[in-house]
């Protein structure tokens, strides 16, 4: 045993499979233990909050300031409210005025500003142009003038009695806050979602549902498959004839068909993460049956387990320690490769609309079926499924890795 | 060709006994869930509405629709004789559309898309196995972890890779619908170009799902052939080396062929998860619409006709088995 689980461990695949997927698993004990938060709390008001750290505006106004001259700040801020239509706009303006184009570069904000500033004049007359197009060039030009301006914002408060506004205060443009010292901010390292919440929070959740629905169904499935193929391959004859049926019909009829059938059945209401996992499991077993069988024919006719029978020992006794420790590592493989495909089956029914229901427990599955809902992937609201696809993807590709590392080990027939 | 007749017997005895399987479970499962499928239909249907007597009527309607009040074997034979008729009956959250009109005017769009990808994936997949394989070193270094990693890529995750990709991103193709939607479908060559440009996201996405996997079981087949004594001996007859890898993955071709059939519902399940993502107008969306608009008889009725295409599929796939691999061919001139 001690011997197997070092040799497992030399393989590089296997560690590199089981590394991912500790971490995965690590990651959902360890984050609710340092965000406390409700993962299904909706907390934005409006869908798709792109990933960054959020600061209370208000929050900000009464703390503490601190000046900063910063040479950058004026054009920093005139580039972040220039957009890009505006700067050819400009561009535009000022080929026509007479400026040669490859003196223009729209991308470097405070020369298009210089140019702009020293040979715009809002009466000059550009032959050709329309007057809404002029209008359109002096209400830039005073939003330009807006941004310019050097003067700060006022902040004022509504007198409750008179209805009034009364002066508290002036932000000035060298105004700065410290984060740290701004009594509310919120990190959203992956944004909010379409219904407001905050998607790592959630999506730690669904992982650590994903897993457990993955582990049920590969649990239920391994051992269904384990039962039936000990039983046809050991005790044979009659009973190996209908499980053998049985096992040839599932394997023709799609599962998915029947994994649709049965959740559509169940109802919504009814459809929790475990009964889910359930159905998968109940649908998943013809493999591990299949190949258990095969390998059992091949050991019933061994000597030692003929000496076990020999000895009078029983067939739970002959099974367990005769048969099961010769096709454990395969059961193990079986297994590692059900609990991936469990958790994709999931995710494919929850696309389909018949997940488990909504308003418990996010699944991977169900965060990537409100992200279609929604349309985020033709809105380009990458922070609302790419997480949840690569999650999946590194779920599963662990698990292969595993399942490989673990082949290359029990069959040498493999190894290059 | 005579001597295959006891393998074809067999095998369409196989397709037929399953068929009736299936058929039987299609129309048994939803009968074995707890509580009347109908009341629960009429819930749904009755929400928010307090007049007693039209949630009785409804339900009259229903209980009539589906025969529940009927024992069960009389509901089965009725069931089989409008299947046979090809009647599923009306669609719920189409009405006044039949079922039967839902699923004629989906299902080409599943067989056009999914088939002729599988197939594509499959030899694309194969052929590059194969090369690992003989080649070795750069060019298996590459794609075996290529592949492996897509083949564990779920096959909605490629499509909505490929959607973001060259849909927004690029904006090569357009990223839903089977045609544009300011087209009628008729023969022009404006309807069967757009036809085109909207098939190649979703044809695509299934081909690369489907090589990944193919490569890896090809890859470790012809490994496993090219160390076979055969193999060997036919070296030291000093048999040229092209000749050998003919028979190398003919060999090694043939348990890809049953994986395929094996294969084949898995990928389709899939396939239809990934005809959502691009709003294809197939049966996944289809079934989708079935499960939002609650649409019991819909459902029902789609999934028979995947369980018929698949078992079609798999049989097909069977019986060219049986013209490929030698050793059925001389089980039979016994």
């Amino acid at each position: 045993m001690k011997h197997t689980l070092q040799q497992v461990f030399h393989s590089g695949k296997f560690v590199v499979g089981f590394i991912i997927f500790m971490g995965l698993l690590l990651t959902t004990i360890i984050y609710p233990l340092i965000v406390r938060n409700d993962p299904l709390e909706i907390i934005g008001q409006g869908t798709f909050f792109p990933p960054g750290i959020y600061v209370s505006v208000y929050d900000s106004i009464g703390s503490t300031r601190y000046i900063l001259n910063l040479d950058e700040a004026a054009a920093n801020r005139i580039a972040s409210k220039l957009t890009d239509t505006d700067r050819l706009a400009m561009k535009d303006w000022l080929v026509a005025d007479g400026i040669p184009d490859y003196e223009i570069d729209t991308t470097d904000t405070v020369k298009l500003m210089d140019q702009w500033v020293s040979n715009y004049s809002p009466t000059a007359s550009i032959p050709g142009m329309t007057i809404a197009k002029t209008r359109y060039y002096q209400r830039l030009n005073t939003s330009l003038e807006g941004i310019l301006s050097k003067e700060g914002v006022t902040i004022a408060t509504r007198n409750a009695e008179s209805g009034a506004l009364e002066e508290t205060g002036t932000v000035l443009q060298s105004d700065y806050v410290n984060v740290g010292q701004v009594a509310n901010v919120r990190l959203l390292p992956l944004g909010t979602e379409n219904f407001g919440r905050d998607v790592l929070t959630e999506l730690v959740k669904a992982l650590s549902v994903s897993l457990q629905i993955g582990l049920v169904s590969g649990s239920v499935a391994t051992l269904i498959g384990l039962t039936l193929g000990l039983l046809a391959g050991y005790v044979g004859g009659m009973m190996d004839d209908i499980i053998m049926f049985l096992t040839n019909l599932f394997t023709v009829i799609p599962t998915f068909v029947l994994l649709i059938l049965i959740s559509f059945s169940i109802g919504q209401e009814h459809r929790g993460p475990n009964t889910i996992a359930v159905v998968i499991g109940f649908t998943s077993w013809v493999w591990t049956t299949r190949a258990v069988r095969s390998q059992v024919l091949s050991l019933r006719n061994r000597d030692h387990v003929n000496l076990s029978k020999l000895s009078g020992h029983s067939i739970v006794h002959i099974i367990l320690n005769d048969i099961l420790p010769y096709i454990a590592s395969y059961v193990v493989m079986a297994f590692v490769l059900q609990i991936a495909s469990g958790i994709l089956a999931e995710a494919q029914l929850s696309i389909l609309g018949l997940g488990p229901r909504t308003t418990d427990v996010p699944t991977l599955g169900l965060m990537m079926n409100w992200a279609l809902i929604y349309q985020a992937q033709v809105l380009g609201m990458w922070w609302a499924y790419i997480p949840v696809i690569v999650t999946i993807a590194l779920i599963t590709f662990s698990m292969n890795l595993m399942n490989t590392g673990l082949d290359h080990v029990f069959n040498p027939a493999l190894r290059d | 060709m005579k001597g295959y007749r006891k393998y074809f017997l067999n095998k369409g005895l196989w397709f037929i006994v399953t068929f009736i399987i299936a058929f039987i479970l299609n129309f048994v499962l939803p009968r074995l869930m707890p509580g009347d499928p109908v009341a629960a239909i009429v819930a749904r249907m009755a929400q928010g509405s307090s007049n007693a007597t039209g949630v009785q009527a409804i339900y009259k309607q229903y209980t009539e629709l589906f025969h529940t009040s009927d024992p069960i074997v009389t509901q089965f034979v009725i069931y089989v004789r409008n299947a046979l008729k090809g009647d599923f009956g009306y669609s719920i959250s189409q009405y006044p559309r039949t079922v039967t009109d839902v699923i004629k005017a989906s299902i080409m769009w599943t067989i056009c898309l999914q088939f002729p990808a599988i197939i594509v994936g499959w030899l694309i997949g194969n052929t590059l196995g194969a090369l690992a394989a003989y080649l070795k070193k750069g060019f298996d270094k590459v794609l075996m972890p290529v592949s492996i990693f897509v083949s564990n890529f779920p096959a909605f995750g490629m499509a909505v890779i490929f959607v973001v990709i060259f849909g927004v991103g690029l904006k090569w193709f357009p990223t839903s619908g089977g045609y544009g939607y300011d087209l009628m479908p008729a023969f022009t060559w404006r309807f069967i170009w757009s036809v085109i440009t909207h098939y190649q996201l979703p044809f695509w996405s299934i081909v690369m799902i489907a090589i990944g996997g193919q490569a890896i079981g090809m890859r470790s087949m012809s490994i496993y052939e090219l160390n076979a004594d055969y193999v060997k001996y036919a070296r030291f007859m000093g048999i040229k080396d092209s000749k050998i890898i003919r028979y190398v993955f003919r060999n090694a071709m043939l348990p890809q062929v049953t994986g395929l059939a094996l294969a084949v519902g898995t990928m389709v399940g899939g396939a239809l998860v990934a005809e959502i993502i691009f709003s294809y107008p197939g049966l996944g969306t289809t079934i989708l619409t079935g499960v939002m608009g609650q649409d019991y008889p819909l459902i029902s009725g789609v999934t028979l006709i995947i369980t018929l295409m698949v078992l079609v599929a798999t049989l097909i796939i069977e019986i060219l088995y049986g013209f490929i691999d030698p050793r059925i061919k001389a089980a039979q001139s016994d």
